[in-house]
């Protein structure tokens, strides 16, 4: 890009002419001269803008699956036609990887040329000066006695003292500085790619997972722990660090009064963790804004909940099962919880249930049972048994938090169900036999993530706001002083300035000083 | 654990900063109405001005050669409407920040943890730019539409997102809360000051009206306006770049990843995007002027957007609205 004029500093590169007959290779390069052009770029950066919008008001899958289900229970035309579009994970998709990759191509195509470019012209004399010194927007002439050498001498003198690059041709003097407006420009663009590779790298070889903890139990860094996880493109399971984590308790605090009665105020978790198979099990508080740092990943306290605790017995009189169940919460301001127990082993028919978890049970005007208090202060449950085929036999992958109700019979409903306090004991009518409420314990969910690309990622925004702020406060100066003596005359001294985005006091001072003591210089344009 | 002494005395200061500031834009109005002509006030002070020393830095435009006369200076010595509404200003502005300061000792935190102090804190970083811009280059004529930008808000703000302080919820027990929210608050309150500019140029700068009179009076012409905006964006753009790079850094840390596309996230992006689109509109020849203009009051739209739209349209992870 020329760099003569402020004009053709600000111009993007022309859009180039349609190649005429120019065969397969003039194609080829016209079509990258429009990939690499400023407004291409620009293009590109706002269909990455917009591209990104659906996504922020359609669910995502990868952050909330269980909204991506109801919005296809609720849309059931355009849900299907919208995911076609991969508009349920946007950030995923292949056009938004389309868009990405040719901003990447775009963006290095005309940076990397123009950074060239910038390392030749610093390198290079600055330009002679124009035949029309008074043309320039600042302009400033004076007569002196000096002769137009030692004037020329003093300018060098003078341009040199305020660190302008100074070069003479014949009668002038020509002197630029500023240089750093496009350095800091080109190091900004040039931060940009970086951090957008480091950012895509990053993804593509890092990986992230998601598991929930009870209390009492622990997990380790294999695959098959994982309630979900999701390997970068160049990610293999081999890669995952032995360590194993374990919670022993869970502390949740919240305001006990007032009007943000509910909100939490901290969230802490006990934890053991061991780094490798032989390494020593230390203590952890996990904290939201305290990861773990373990085996080169960081493990995260995302959310918790409840699992009530429960013994269930078969219509034999038999115990079918008996532990926690993970409850999630369907309001975390009172956590009110919602979870499913399957007992595949009762007898004679399989049971299950839809459960109702209140931390704080208390009853409402209409004297239902609702939650007061996202603690569990007085837990109660409420349980819907179904018996019959829970389906599991069919092999079909199945939620833990969802019954298949199809092939299963309701036999205690709504409101026929009195809620539970803990030790109480519920007998199933028809002899299918009973479920007793035993306590709680609580749940977290970790994340554990593994991204190679943070600190590239981070060191690159930095640099990038580093040279966009110098390139900000730098403005790129031009100044000539030219010299002559007409016969018998006097010497005349023209000077011109060009600045690069508004004009700045210094050429005033700069000719003040040249002047000495000479009538102030006159600045046409500023009348 | 909040000092209810200090909450109380908070919200009555934020009265007085309100109806301080309604006092200033009065007084503002007055001058607009009362005080003597910009023709017959300003013109041998311009003058003194430009010759001294190239003019002052801000207001001159981009445009090399189209050194604008610092009209910015009619109010230098304006009418005594004008030194009221000034001085009420300043004022208000004090009153404003004790008003945050209370606030933050009452719950003994940062004083942004929710709407009701993230307005209050973007309108005072708003007039903070206004009077730094004030102080250094002169432009009381934006006084009276900041004013008028900066009571909308703060009304808003106390008639419906009031909130009782209180303590934090545990994703933003951070220090890089301070961080990110204070860099978010003052590109927003920088930005704020360059949308007022912008609109205020997109009228003079109307193809084929007559000059504008009457409150437009005190207003320097298009392109001295055009580039207080451009100058506010600089100033704000690499700011904007720091908070969203600090929310990351704290995302990073309390939500296990450093950018998740979380609604906020991606408008706190497209804004970033439009402005940068902006930006280069401004440098490229045949976008300069009212194209460029449009795009920042879109990229502004982005912003206020995000703010408001996403803290109660979408739900996200930046959970702290109501
Ligand atoms: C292929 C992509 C891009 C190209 C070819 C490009 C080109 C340019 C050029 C030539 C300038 C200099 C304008 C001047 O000298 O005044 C510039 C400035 C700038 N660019 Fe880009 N750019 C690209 C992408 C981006 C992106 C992705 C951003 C992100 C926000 C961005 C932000 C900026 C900013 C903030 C400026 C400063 C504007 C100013 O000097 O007033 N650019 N860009």
């Amino acid at each position: 890009m020329s760099v003569d004029a402020p004009e053709a500093e600000a111009a993007p590169q022309a859009p180039e002419e349609r190649p005429a007959g120019m065969g397969a290779v003039g194609w080829l390069r016209w079509g990258w001269r429009q990939l690499t052009s400023m407004r291409t770029a620009l293009v590109l950066l706002f269909l990455m803008g917009l591209g990104t919008v659906p996504g922020s008001f359609l669910p995502q899958r990868p952050l909330a699956p269980e909204k991506v289900t109801k919005f296809f229970d609720d849309h059931k035309i355009i849900a299907p036609v919208l995911d076609r579009m991969s508009m349920f994970d946007v950030f995923s998709a292949p056009w938004f990887a389309a868009i990405y990759i040719l901003l990447f191509i775009s963006l290095g195509g005309c940076v990397l040329p123009r950074s060239r470019q910038h390392l030749q012209h610093i390198r290079s004399r600055p330009p002679q000066a124009p035949r029309n010194l008074d043309r320039l927007p600042q302009t400033a002439s004076y007569e002196t006695d000096a002769a137009p050498g030692d004037v020329l001498a003093e300018a060098r003198k003078v341009l040199k003292d305020r660190r302008f690059r100074v070069d003479e041709h014949g009668d002038s003097v020509a002197a630029e500085k500023g240089y750093l407006r496009e350095t800091g420009n080109l190091v900004f663009h040039l931060a940009l790619l970086i951090l957008l590779f480091a950012v895509g790298s990053g993804a593509a070889f890092g990986y992230k997972g998601n598991v929930l903890v009870t209390e009492g139990e622990g997990f380790s860094n294999t695959l098959t722990s994982y309630d979900a996880f999701k390997g970068g493109r160049e990610f293999s399971s081999s890669g995952l660090p032995p360590f194993t984590v374990w919670l022993d308790s869970f502390t949740a605090q919240y305001l006990p009064d007032g009007p943000n009665r509910g909100q939490p105020i901290s969230f802490s978790a006990k934890i053991r963790y061991q780094d490798g198979l032989k390494a020593a099990v230390r203590p952890y508080d996990l904290q939201v804004n305290h990861p773990l740092k373990v085996g080169g990943a960081r493990v995260y306290l995302l959310g918790h909940g409840y699992s009530p605790q429960f013994t269930v017995r078969d219509g034999h009189g038999q115990v079918a099962y008996q532990g926690a169940v993970p409850f999630l919460s369907t309001d975390d301001a009172t956590y009110t919880s919602e979870g499913v127990i399957k007992v595949p082993d009762a007898q004679p028919d399989q049971l299950g249930f839809i459960g109702l978890f209140w931390p704080t049970a208390v009853p409402n005007a209409q004297g239902k049972v609702v939650s007061a208090f996202p603690a569990a202060w007085n837990p109660q449950v409420a349980l819907f048994a179904f018996k019959g085929d829970l389906g599991l036999s069919s092999g079909a992958p199945q939620s833990v938090y969802k019954l298949e109700t199809g092939k299963l019979k309701p036999i205690v409903m709504g409101n026929k169900t009195k809620p539970l306090a803990v030790g109480q004991t519920e007998t199933l009518p028809g002899g299918a036999g009973s479920v007793t409420f035993n306590g709680y314990k609580q749940w977290i969910s970790l994340q554990v993530n593994h991204d190679p690309g943070r600190v590239p990622a981070l060191t690159a925004g930095l640099i990038a706001i580093l040279g966009i702020v110098t390139s900000f406060l730098v403005r790129r100066r031009r100044l000539w002083v030219r010299a002559t003596a007409p016969e018998g005359g006097r010497t005349v001294v023209e000077v011109g300035g060009l600045t690069l985005g508004g004009a700045t006091p210094e050429f005033d001072a700069i000719v003040e000083r040249l002047a000495g003591a000479a009538p102030k210089p006159t600045t046409p344009d500023e009348e | 654990m909040v000092d209810t002494y200090l909450a109380n005395l908070s919200n009555q200061l934020m009265l007085g900063a309100v109806l301080l500031y309604v006092v200033a834009m009065v007084g503002y109005a007055g001058d607009i109405a009362f005080g003597r002509r910009r023709a017959e006030a300003a013109v041998p002070e311009q003058a003194k001005v430009l010759v001294g020393a190239g003019g002052p830095e801000m207001p001159a435009s981009d445009t090399a050669g189209a050194e604008e006369p610092a009209d910015a200076g009619g109010q230098g010595r304006g009418s005594h409407w004008g030194h009221f509404a000034i001085l009420i200003n300043i004022l208000a502005w004090g009153v404003h920040g004790a008003e945050i300061v209370t606030r933050g000792m009452a719950a003994d935190r940062v004083p942004w943890g929710n709407m009701y102090e993230f307005v209050s804190a973007i309108a005072f970083a708003a007039v903070t730019v206004y009077l730094v811009m004030l102080w250094r280059y002169k432009i009381s004529w934006l006084g009276p539409f900041l004013m008028v930008a900066v009571v909308i808000a703060l009304g808003i703000a106390t008639i419906w997102l009031y909130n009782d302080p209180g303590p934090l919820r545990p994703a933003l027990h951070s220090y890089w809360i301070a961080i990110h929210v204070t860099a978010a608050v003052t590109a927003t309150g920088t930005f704020t000051v360059a949308g007022v500019a912008t609109i205020l140029y997109l009228i003079k700068s109307r193809p084929g009206t007559p000059r504008p009179g009457g409150i437009l009076e005190r207003v320097p012409d298009a392109e001295t306006l055009d580039s207080v905006a451009h100058r506010t964006m600089m100033f704000a753009f690499p700011i904007w770049t720091f908070a969203i790079i600090a929310g990351a850094i704290w995302a990073d840390s309390a939500w296990g990843r450093y950018w998740g596309w979380d609604p906020k996230e991606t408008w706190s992006f497209i804004t970033w995007v439009a402005y940068a689109g902006y930006l280069h509109a401004r440098a490229t020849a045949g976008w300069r002027g009212r194209k460029a203009a449009i795009i920042s009051l879109i990229a502004f739209g982005c912003l206020l957007f995000n703010f408001f739209g996403i803290n109660y349209l979408v739900s996200g992870l930046h959970s702290y609205a109501g």
